[in-house]
This record gives structure tokens, sequence and C-alpha cells, in this order.
């Protein structure tokens, strides 16, 4: 006790004493702060990144990458015949690491500068102008995250985006192939869609309507319609699902599709991957919130119910009509879930993330059943059953569920820096922008570019390499030795 | 000498060695092997996916005997396989011209 009377007493000194210490400066060196100091009065002092927030886009971009290699890798490769198996690690691995590449060249620039209302420029191009200090807006005035996380975490994304549209086309593609329509389609896809969605000034510029105006020109154009996307419903899910289902109906069935049996040569390793993908996802989801927040907080929560709940309905649907309830439609209800809830996550209540979890996982059960039997398509791994189907759904209850009546956030006038008018009648109009957006540009993209590869170097492998396996033909190896 | 060779179910392996062993069996060969009979295949459902699986996994045992032996290994093995569902398996009973033990050169009976 006396001890700490005696340091008490010294820190009182010390911080009484230490204008006197100022006094004694000599008085260039008062100059020079004084001229600092008319400076700092000028302008307010530019906002720093908080260890928090960047410590936990940190962590949320490394969750992101464990979702592609090797979450995504093993959900698919479990689902395919072993003799296909290093195939599809191969593919996802690949692409994503060449879109990392492509990503930190051009894509972040043409993605996150100002542009157009469709496609960014290139003032960043290579990275130009990005230093450790350089900063990015989040969703709250005046706070902001160093840029090299920002462009990695929107690395992660980029890259996983064409490496889920693998399963449509999988166990029958050529290697070259995949590569060369992954650069096309993130090029004139991806790219474009993203900035769209997700390019606008941030929340700072937002100081007056007139202010709000002027800093809305460069925005994207979903954006300005009011689309609602926190995650990625439509820039990775709609955008990915419709590649997958182009893919799968252009490349055709694969040899003894509908007469030999395909079934899935592990449902262990799918499972594995299905659990990456599950907890990855929180990086994905979560990480998008900017900030280690009530936002963050609440997509969090909504991601982990929404699942949840998509899980046992998909369990229940299945019980009922096929009669026993299987493991892989539990993960598939799963994954089904969280594609449903990615673009809602940070803007429903909890019930409402709820209930978008059950209908996610009703519909997608559709998608995988009814849904591609009418379209008669070999989309081997059912990207767009689940992907496709859950994105659409999850962008159009985003409207409905956002509502602050029905337990949601609403929208955020940054003008006013004060929740929004919401109506979802208006809302839903601009979901329905985004979706529509999203299936057309992404499938005439896929089109063409699926086009012109076939008609020069070919999608397909020989059929006699397919029969033996692309895991010997294209890669001259085998995943499994007996 | 007889070649029996038994298609059993998987699961009643070690009963079968077990009891083959009590009768006086000094030894046995074992494969996995698929094949169908009257209990035909089964459906596997992998989402929207049917494949009918027509093979179904069984366990084929093959035991070299003694003529003298051979009522009891038979014995044996229609006890311990036996579930008395369908699918429990068959046995079949093959001449055997000759036996050799590679080690010594004994052969007949004496190698079994």
């Amino acid at each position: 006790m006396k001890r700490l009377f005696v340091f008490a007493t010294l820190l009182f000194a010390i911080l009484f004493t230490a204008p006197a210490w100022a006094e004694e400066m000599p008085a260039a060196a008062a100059a020079v702060t004084a001229a600092a100091d008319t400076a700092t009065a000028a302008a307010p002092a530019a906002p720093v990144p908080n260890k928090g927030d960047t410590a936990w886009l940190i962590t949320a971009t490394l969750l992101v990458v464990m979702m592609a290699a090797p979450g995504l890798g093993l959900f698919y490769g479990g689902m395919v015949r072993s003799k296909n198996m290093l195939s599809v690690l191969m593919q996802t691995l690949v692409v994503f690491c060449l879109l990392g590449v492509l990503w930190a060249t051009y894509g972040y620039s043409l993605t996150f500068t100002d542009g157009n209302a469709f496609i960014g420029g290139f003032d960043k191009l290579f990275m130009k102008g990005v230093t450790p200090e350089t900063v990015v807006a989040t969703f709250t005035k005046g706070v902001v995250l160093p840029e090299y996380i920002f462009a990695a975490f929107q690395l992660t994304f980029a890259a996983i985006t064409p490496a889920l549209i693998i399963g449509g086309f999988a166990e029958r593609i050529k290697f070259s192939a995949v590569l060369i329509f992954t650069v096309l389609w993130f090029t004139f896809s991806y790219i474009p869609m993203a900035h769209m969605v997700w390019y606008w000034a941030g929340p700072d510029a937002f100081t007056s309507a007139e202010a709000a105006e002027k800093a809305s020109e460069f925005a994207g154009f979903l954006f300005n319609k009011g689309a609602l996307d926190f995650a990625g419903g439509t820039v990775v899910h709609i955008n990915a699902g419709v590649a997958a289902l182009v893919g799968a109906l252009m490349i055709g069935p694969r040899i003894g599709y509908r007469r030999e049996s395909m079934a899935p040569h592990s449902l262990t390793m799918t499972m594995v991957g299905a659990s990456l993908l599950f907890v990855g996802w929180f990086g994905f989801n979560v990480g998008s919130a900017m900030e280690a927040g009530a936002t963050a907080a609440l997509a969090f929560f909504n991601t982990l119910v929404a699942t949840c709940a998509a899980t046992v309905a998909w369990t229940v649907i299945e019980a009922i009509f096929k009669g026993k309830p299987s493991m892989l439609g539990a993960v598939s209800g799963a994954i089904a879930g969280l594609v449903v809830i990615t673009p809602a996550c940070g803007l429903v209540g909890p019930m409402g993330a709820i209930v978008m979890g059950f209908l996610g996982g009703i519909a997608c059960y559709w998608g995988v059943n009814g849904l591609k039997r009418m379209l008669g398509v070999d989309d081997s791994l059912d990207v767009f059953g689940v992907h496709g189907v859950g994105g659409i759904l999850g962008a159009l209850l985003t409207g409905v569920f956002a509502s602050p009546e029905l337990g949601g956030t609403g929208v955020w006038d940054y003008v006013a820096n004060a929740p929004g008018v919401f109506d979802m009648g208006t809302q839903m109009i601009a979901q329905s922008w985004g979706v529509g957006t999203a299936v057309l540009w992404s499938g005439v993209v896929s089109y063409v570019a699926f086009k012109l590869i076939d008609v020069t170097i070919g999608l397909r492998v020989s059929p006699e390499d397919e029969r033996e396996g692309l895991d010997i033909t294209s890669h001259g190896e085998s995943a499994y030795h007996a | 000498m007889k070649l029996i060779s038994a298609i059993i179910k998987p699961f009643k392996l070690d009963e079968v060695r077990t009891a083959l062993d009590v009768a006086g069996v000094q030894g046995v060969t074992v494969t996995d092997v698929k094949g169908f009979g009257r209990q035909k295949g089964h459906t596997e459902l992998y989402r929207g996916a049917e494949y009918v699986v027509d093979f179904l996994p069984k366990v084929k045992i093959e035991a070299a005997v003694a003529d003298e032996l051979l009522d009891a290994a038979i014995a044996a093995i229609e006890t311990a396989a036996a579930t008395g569902k369908i699918g429990d398996g068959k046995i079949f009973v093959i001449d055997l011209e000759q036996a050799i033990r590679i080690r010594t050169g004994e052969t007949g009976t004496e190698a079994l």
C-alpha cells in the first residue's frame, strides 16, 4: 500500500512537471511543433487502422484461404470417382493460386479503383501506390483498414470463386481448358461483378447530399441501385453457379452419365472438406464486416444459425422423401445454408437467418433433385443446384429479412449517419437487379469463354483418357495405391 | 482330399474361423469378393443420383481337408455362418487331386 502511494506521487509529479520541461525546449524545436500544429488544425488527423480490426481481417483472410485449400478440394474431391481425385485437388489449388497472381497484377486495380459503373481503372495496376501505410474505408465513418490486408482479403474471394465452378465440369475437362477459362471468366465476369456490387467511395465521402451524389458518381452500378450483398451472394455464388451450369451444358455429360455408377469415392473426405468450408466461411462472412465489431458479431451469429437450420431442413426433407437421411445430404444442407446467408449475414436478425436457412435447405434439395432432372445437365457436383439456387434465394430473401420490421438492420443513411428508410418493395427491386445482372452477365461471359476454348484447344479430354481417369492421364499420378 | 470353397457374410468370418479350428481344419485362405445371388443388390442415393449396387461384398473361404474331415468342416461352416436370412452364402466342395507343402516336399494329406 505504501509502495503504491509512492508510485502514485511520482506519477503525479511527472505529469505536472512535464510542461515545465517543454518550456526548456530550444526555440527551433518549438517552432517546428507550432508549424505541425497549424497543419493538423487545417486538416483533421488521418484515421489510423485499429489493431483489433486489422488482426481480425488477417485471421479472416487466412480462414478463407483454408476454405480453398484444402476445404473445397476435399469437399469436391470426395464426391468424384477415385480415378479423378487428384485432378480435382489440383484444379482447386492451382486455380486459386493463379487467380492470386492475377488479382495482384490487375484484378485489384480493375475492381477497387475509380473507372465507370461497371469496371474500375488501372490506377493500382501491379499494386502501384499501395504501401503499408495506405488505408481503405470500412463501413463506419473514420474507421480504416491497412490496404494490404483489404486487398489480400478480397484476393481470397476472387480466387475461391472460380475454384467453385470446377464442380460443374469435373471428371472430364482438360486442365489447360480450366486455366484458360478461369483467366477469361475472372477478367470479364468476376471483376465487373465485384466492382458493380462492392465499389464505392466509402462512408467518409457521404458528408452532405451533394457530396453523396458526387461520391456515387464512380460507385458500382449495383451499389448505386441499392442492391445489398453483404459477403458475396451475387458476386461469388450466383456468379459461379451460373458459370458452372453453362460449363456443364457446353462440355456435355460425363461418359456413362445416368447409366454407370458415379458414386462419390469418399464421403469421409467430403465431410472433412465441408467442415473446413463451414469453419472457413466465418472468415468469409464475418470478415466482410471489415471491422471486429457489432456487425461482425451479428454476421457470426447469423451464419451459425442459418447453417444449422439448413442442415436440419435438408436432413428432414430427405428422410421424408427418400426414406433415409444421408450424410452427403446433411453436409449439402450445411453448404446450402452458408450460401443462402452469405448476402444477408450482417443485415438480418437471427430469426430471419433461421428462416432463410430452412428455406435454403429445402430450395437446394430441390436444386439437386427436381431442378437437376428438369435441366438434364450433368452439373457433376451440383454447383448450380447449391450455389446458384442458394445464391439467388439468398439475394432475394435479403431484401425481405433486412427489413427492421422482421428483425433486420435495414439500410444505413451515411449522409445523416443514422438508419435510413427501408422499403421492402424498393429493396426487392434492387435485389432483383443484382440477381438478374449476375445471371445474365455470368451466363454470357461463360458462354463466350467456353465457346472460344472449345473452338481453339478443345474443352474435353479424349474418351479413352476420361475412361482411364484424369489423375493418370492429365497429371501422371494416382491418388491411391492398392 | 476335398477343397471346400464357401461364400459367407463378411461379419461371420471370425465365427467361421473359430468353428473350423475346433473341427480340426489346419488352415484356410480368405478373399474379399463381390457377387450376387438371390439376395440381389441394394440402391444407393447420392443427392439426386440413384445407383443400384448389383454386387454385394462377401468373403470367400477356401480350405483343403482330408476326406474324413469333410463332414465336420461343412457342419462347422454351416452352423457358424448361418443367420437364417437371405444372403447367408453357399458352400461348394470340389475333389482335390494333389497337395504339396513347399517347404518339406510332403504330398497328399501329409501336406494339409
